[in-house]
């Protein structure tokens, strides 16, 4: 059994790191309303952006002379895994999650006898996929020098796209980040960018209205796609900041649980030590006395 | 007249919401000017300035933008502009 001293050490160390917990999870959860704010403020933009951009899909698709992007490589047989996961851990299972959904993805893909290639965003994704498909993965971007996530980045992870794609070097590109449903659930996400997805209904909901087009339907949907598939892998950034600090806040709160019950537990098992010792001090007096 | 209403959304936030006078749109094929009750249409836009008129014969807001895609429709005037910053008057 473990002496007072030793007992003594353990829950003071016990409670020190309750405390770091307990400062992470304030501060996640400081974090988690401001990327949450972050999160909503973009949505005007991806909203009016995909309104207008599948309902000129819809009307331009169908000809032959619609913008690659749109209509896809014509081929099927590489396929391009943007995985975007966070750079820092403590966060639970949120970066292990979306590492699984890849990596599923991945399996599925290679037993069909397709080529897989990886594009990383995000220290974990690296760590978490680096090991097991080293030869796959064709690049990697580093957000962990920015202090937040703004378009610029996901200006630049597109251009590595749109440069993979105008080389060729694969057909279909699927997006993986986690989406943020609330605090306490994300959910990973797998979202195929290119070829452009042609929602089934969109063009329905267009009005009566004679809408003039200028330059024409096809320069601005041209124009436009590119900017869409940024705007998605933006949104995704966006989803996952937020996502992560809900993680790591719903983590950093059972830490703290957890260590609560621990130091209970530890004192507990002081108390019962030291009673214990007294009571055989006692004895030893007691029987002591009796002797003489 | 009937006031425009006018949004300009830039990705990271829906930068102004409300009702203008007149914006002045950098158009891909040439400038072209919107007010209430304008056709509806649809275009991309050249990096420039667009000049919002809060009302008639005002100075106009000058705001810088890059990469952008204009439409009218019955609701209003939208630009989505990927980068945007206010011009400050000379």
């Amino acid at each position: 059994m473990a002496t007072l001293k030793e007992l003594k050490l353990r829950i003071s160390s016990v409670k020190s790191t309750q405390k770091i917990t307990k400062a992470k999870q304030m501060v996640a959860a400081a974090k988690l309303r401001r990327a949450q704010a972050a999160a909503e403020a973009a949505r005007p933009y991806a909203e009016r952006l995909e309104g207008v951009v599948s309902s000129l899909a819809t009307k331009v698709g169908g000809s032959s002379t619609a913008p690659r992007l749109l209509a896809g490589s014509g081929r099927d047989q590489v396929h391009l895994l943007v995985v975007m996961a966070a750079d820092r851990g403590l966060a639970g299972a949120f970066n292990a999650n979306i590492v699984k959904a890849a990596r599923n993805h991945a399996e599925a893909l290679l037993a069909e006898g397709k080529t897989v290639k990886m594009l990383l965003v995000g220290r974990k994704a690296r760590s978490g996929l680096i090991r097991q498909y080293g030869k796959q993965v064709i690049d990697y971007y580093d957000t962990s020098g920015f202090r937040s996530i703004g378009f610029v980045q996901a200006d630049e992870i597109a251009g590595r796209v749109f440069a993979l794609y105008e080389a060729g070097d694969f057909d279909v590109a699927t997006l993986f980040y986690s989406k943020f449903r609330t605090a306490l659930l994300q959910e990973p996400t797998a979202q195929q960018i290119i070829p452009v997805p042609v929602p089934a209904d969109a063009g329905v909901t267009n009005s009566g209205a004679v809408v003039e087009y200028e330059p024409d339907e096809e320069a601005i949907l041209a124009d436009l796609l590119p900017r869409n598939i940024k705007i998605q892998i933006f949104k995704g950034l966006l989803e996952n900041v937020a996502g992560e600090q809900g993680a790591s806040m719903t983590a950093m709160d059972n830490a703290t649980r957890n260590a609560g019950d621990l130091i209970k537990k530890l004192t507990i098992e002081y108390n019962r030590s030291r009673q214990a010792a007294i009571t055989k001090e006692l004895i030893e007096i007691i029987s002591g006395a009796e002797a003489l | 007249m009937a006031a425009l209403h006018f949004e300009l959304v830039s990705p990271e936030r829906l930068v102004r919401s409300g009702p203008v006078h007149m914006v002045v749109v950098p158009g891909t094929e040439g400038d072209f000017a919107v007010l209430a009750g304008h056709a509806p249409m649809m275009s991309t836009i050249r990096t420039g300035e667009i000049a919002v008129y809060t009302a008639a014969g005002d100075t106009p807001e000058r705001i810088h933008i890059e990469g952008g895609f204009a439409e009218v429709s019955e609701k209003g005037l939208t630009i989505l502009a990927e980068k945007l910053e206010p011009v400050t008057t000379h």
